[in-house]
């Protein structure tokens, strides 16, 4: 078949100081093909196509419009070459209409006329496939509705090459299966389509060749039709990558966290969650998917503590059937509340242990480590702030998807960041650096963080470094509930991998952990259950192993019509067994031995060992920062 | 004439102050640049229009020659001093408030002691006044006097500016560069280029304010005394109209109306509930900015909020 380059690049060449993001990349692509360009975080796709869209300059090399050598200085003189990219983050104006969206920066002489944009659009519309509506404002509309702007926004200026910068990550299935018919459509009009992206699947359905880039050189660049799956990590990579997620069944799963009838409303009145239940089980990975905003977000925030409830019940199940009382029950005052309520045994089976005891002498038996508890303490979240159920001795762990605005500070160093977990306690007024500072440093150890050292600030760190940062600060805590939301949004290959261990690993260890994610082969792959939610109300249950994407994106997308309660604990694999010690590796008693320093706060210190098998990590800094304090 | 009619031509002659100011600095805030520095500017630009006006006094230039010196005088001034605005925060990126609050101060030094020099002769300039300026009302003995051209400038500036910003492309492409900077410059629009022309075309249109004080309204050598005050009331407008030039001329007759009615208060209520209640009449404007702020913060209507990236300067290549 005859193809003609559309463009070329040569020797492109692009430093940020002293970083190489680019080196000496040649690359082409043909006119009517989708070239898909894949990469790590970091290899230097963005920057290249950054160049190409006349974002960034070259430094050195040069690029080829249809055979004429070109300098693109600005995203002006991209669009007189009818070069339009489609950024990864949208680049619209939220209040101004689709068309106005479209028609801001188009150099027409003539008079500016909405009515005409309009109507191009909508033709430009329905000669591709699209739905829009030229007058909704952008801030009414979806992420799809968005990316959709963005397309026509390229094709209305006349684009014959357009770049989309992983166009699919915030898409569902059904979404992403109607932008390749889109993306085809304009493939045989006879427009270079150039796509990035970080899944493979995707690229296999979806391009023509594949070009791949690994830290910023053009390794290669090979026909779709002559790649695998495996072949295409290992050129990116650089070595050959398991691509399966190890996935062991759950052992003993008990329910560790009980969410019922759960409502809530946003900020602007809008009701964001209906009639939610569900029980996460320890040792047990709950995926739940749905379309971005479906409620995942105000989920896990108000399993936190951090929105209000209309209605529901958020109940905590503390695994303390048989454990000695610690921690927080020095709190005289929920001591005697709990007592009230039989809660405690002593090491001889005594229902009764504080008969006749004194508040001195019930403190003095506490800290001997002789009063146990009868059953599984049942804490209820609801209401209270995430002081508050840490304060209860909850060890909660929230990932939550925004990580530098709600996870870190940006500007903080490693040590700092690690702190805000841990700056109440020490001596009065005065912080104590040491013990984050060793944990910052096991942190970038463990994980191979790639950071000139724990005093940098986190703002400047890649994303995957800095979602590592995040995951072992929350797994460092030795939680029982781990909820992670999207946290491999972004990351490439191997980070996300680590992540995906990270969470493995917690599961063995016994935590019951939440991820919601949105890459529905990673969540078939990793969860054990799968939980569906779609604006707000939970639409099915199914079992990750046996389960579909297919049924997962439908559930995503089904309307209410059938109000099925949700069926949450029929899939449940494993039968229940006894309770076992298995569940509760993680748990790491601090062997208080003073009596008086302010206990509350103890419990969700005891770091966990799992982080460093090794163990430079303290074993147990909760007790060290206690005698500090004496 | 009715003296009521008289009170409400006189609130509208004083509102036009403020239509000045605030087309000025909605343009400017369009463009996400707040510039508290209009006070100043509005300062500069009454010295500069006075003396221009001194300048070409002994040249005996035709009528309309002397009222354009006047007006190029205001403008250059204005413009000059919103250089230094832009300069510092668009070039420089520095911050915008601290920017614009030193430039109120800077601006109204400045004006006073260009007042002060011997080439400014209040007589010189107010003579102008009632030959040229406030026609074509000059003879009128009543308050319609104080409608010159600048008064009428000030509407057809408010109308152009709200006809611009809503119904043309260079309207469209500023408001997006108030609201993401960032998307405006992907797609193509230079971003530097229309802060630079948008801060100083706002500071030339509020400086026109500060000389129309001087020259048509108050017709004083005491007036550029006030002008720092009306320059704040300008800035509060901005958010009692909602960020909209056309709603700033209703805005502007009803701050003219509440401020005039301090200065009625001797002759409604005689002396003693004058001197107590005044500086409560003057606080006025500000109280209803602050309840139209809150009203159209609950609202939560997008369209009624500040321009989002107001304040921020804009990087390029920060990510």
């Amino acid at each position: 078949m005859e193809k003609n380059i559309a463009l070329s690049m040569r020797n492109v060449t692009k430093r940020f100081g002293k970083v190489v993001a680019n080196h000496n990349v040649n690359l082409d692509v043909y006119q009517g093909e989708i070239l898909a360009i894949l990469g790590e975080n970091g290899c230097g796709k963005t920057t290249l196509m950054n160049m190409i869209a006349g974002i960034y300059f070259p430094d050195e090399g040069k690029i080829f419009k249809d055979g004429q050598e070109v300098v693109i200085r600005s995203p002006k003189d991209a669009f007189n070459l009818k070069i339009g990219m489609i950024h990864q983050h949208f680049k619209l104006v939220d209040l101004f209409t689709a068309s106005e969206n479209i028609v801001l920066g188009v150099d027409e002489s003539g008079r500016y006329n909405i009515k005409d944009v309009n109507s191009q659009v909508s033709q430009i519309a329905e000669k591709y496939g699209f739905h829009i509506d030229p007058h909704k404002k952008i801030y009414d509309m979806s992420v799809s509705e968005k990316q959709t702007v963005e397309i026509i926004k390229v094709l209305y200026r006349g684009a014959d090459i357009l770049i989309l910068d992983e166009p699919t990550a915030v898409l569902t299935p059904q979404e992403i299966d109607r932008l390749f018919l889109v993306l085809r459509r304009m493939k045989e009009d006879g427009k270079s389509i150039i796509i990035i992206t970080h899944k493979l699947h995707e690229v296999l359905s979806i391009s023509d060749r594949v070009a791949i880039l690994r830290k910023g050189e053009h390794i290669a660049t090979v026909d779709t039709c002559d790649a695998t799956e495996s072949s295409l990590t290992e050129m990116m990579v650089g070595k050959k990558v398991s691509l399966d997620i190890d996935r062991s069944e759950p052992v003993n799963p008990r329910p560790r966290l009980e969410v019922t009838g759960l409502n809530c409303h946003n900020a602007e009145g809008v009701q964001v969650l209906k009639d939610i239940s569900f029980t996460a089980n320890s040792g047990e990975i709950l995926g739940i998917a749905g379309i971005a905003g479906s409620g995942q977000k105000e989920l896990l925030e108000a399993i936190a503590g951090l929105q209000p409830l209309d209605s529901g019940e958020v109940l905590f199940i503390n695994p303390k059937k048989n454990k000695p009382v610690t921690f927080f029950h020095k709190n005289m005052h929920r001591v005697l509340e709990l007592n009230t309520r039989d809660a405690f045994t002593d090491l001889t089976g005594n229902p009764e242990p504080f008969l006749g005891k004194n508040r001195g002498q019930i403190r003095t038996m506490i800290n001997t480590g002789n009063i146990l508890f009868k059953e599984d303490e049942v804490i209820s979240l609801r209401g209270l702030s995430p002081l508050e159920i840490r304060s209860l001795g909850v060890r909660l762990s929230f990932v939550p998807e925004d990580r530098l605005g709600m996870g870190l500070v940006g500007n903080m160093d490693i040590t700092d960041n690690m702190m805000l977990r841990s700056y109440r306690k020490g001596r009065a007024g005065f912080l104590n650096r040491k013990k984050p500072k060793e944990l910052a440093q096991n942190i970038v150890k463990e994980l191979e963080v790639a950071t000139p050292g724990v005093s940098t600030p986190v703002r400047r760190l890649s994303g995957g470094n800095v979602q590592k940062i995040l995951v072992g600060r929350e797994i460092a805590f030795a939680p029982k509930v781990l909820m992670a939301a999207y946290p491999v949004r972004g990351l490439d290959i191997n980070s996300s991998y680590t992540i995906y261990n990270l969470l493995n690993k917690q599961k063995k260890n016994g935590v019951a952990v939440i991820f919601v994610g949105e890459d529905l082969d990673v969540l078939l792959a990793l969860c054990d259950r799968i939980m569906v939610i779609n604006s707000g109300r939970i639409t099915g249950f199914v079992d990750a192993r046996t389960t579909t994407k297919e049924e997962v994106g439908l559930l995503m997308t089904q309307n209410h019509a059938d109000e099925e309660m949700p069926s949450a604990e029929n899939d449940e694999t494993t039968e229940p067994a006894a309770f076992s010690e298995n569940a509760e590796e993680t748990e790491s008693e601090p062997e208080t031995t003073d009596t008086t320093a302010d206990a509350p706060e103890e419990a969700e210190e005891a770091v966990s060992d799992d982080l460093s098998p090794s163990s430079q990590m303290p074993e147990d800094p909760d007790t060290a920062v206690q005698e500090d304090a004496k | 004439m009715n003296s009521w009619l008289n009170f409400a031509i006189s609130s509208l002659g004083f509102g036009a102050i403020f239509m000045y100011g605030a087309t000025g600095e909605i343009l400017t805030e369009k463009a996400g640049h707040l510039n508290l520095g209009i006070p100043g500017i509005m300062c500069m630009g009454g010295a500069g229009g006075c003396l221009a006006l001194c300048l070409v006094a002994p040249l005996n230039l035709p009528g309309f020659l002397i009222v354009l010196a006047g007006i190029f005088g205001a403008v250059l001034f204005g413009m000059l001093t919103g250089l230094i605005y832009s300069f510092l925060t668009i070039t420089l990126r520095a911050n915008q408030n601290v920017t614009g609050l030193a430039l109120t101060t800077f601006g109204a030094g400045l004006s006073r002691v260009l007042f002060g020099i011997k080439a400014m002769n209040h007589t010189t300039y107010l003579k102008f006044s009632r030959e040229l300026f406030r026609q074509p009302f000059a003879n009128r003995t009543d308050e319609l006097q104080k409608l010159g051209i600048l008064f009428f400038l000030a509407l057809v500036i408010c109308c152009v500016a709200s006809w611009v910003l809503m119904r043309t492309k260079v309207g469209l492409r500023l408001r997006s560069i108030g609201e993401n900077p960032g998307t405006a410059d992907a797609v193509g629009v230079n971003v530097t280029k229309y802060k630079y022309i948008a801060t100083l075309i706002g500071a030339g249109i509020a400086a026109l304010g500060g000389f129309y004080s001087i020259i048509d309204f108050e017709a004083s050598n005491e007036a550029y005394k006030n002008l720092e005050e009306y320059g704040w009331l300008s800035v509060a407008l901005v958010i009692f109209s909602l960020w909209r030039p056309h709603l700033a001329i209703i805005g502007s007759i009803a701050f003219g109306f509440l401020y005039r009615c301090a200065s009625q208060l001797t002759t409604l209520g005689g002396i003693f509930s004058a001197m107590t209640a005044q500086p409560l009449m003057k606080m006025l404007p500000y109280v209803v900015t602050i309840i139209v702020l809150i009203i159209s913060s609950i609202s939560k209507k997008r369209e009624n909020q500040p321009p989002a990236s107001l304040g921020m300067p804009y990087f390029r290549e920060e990510r």
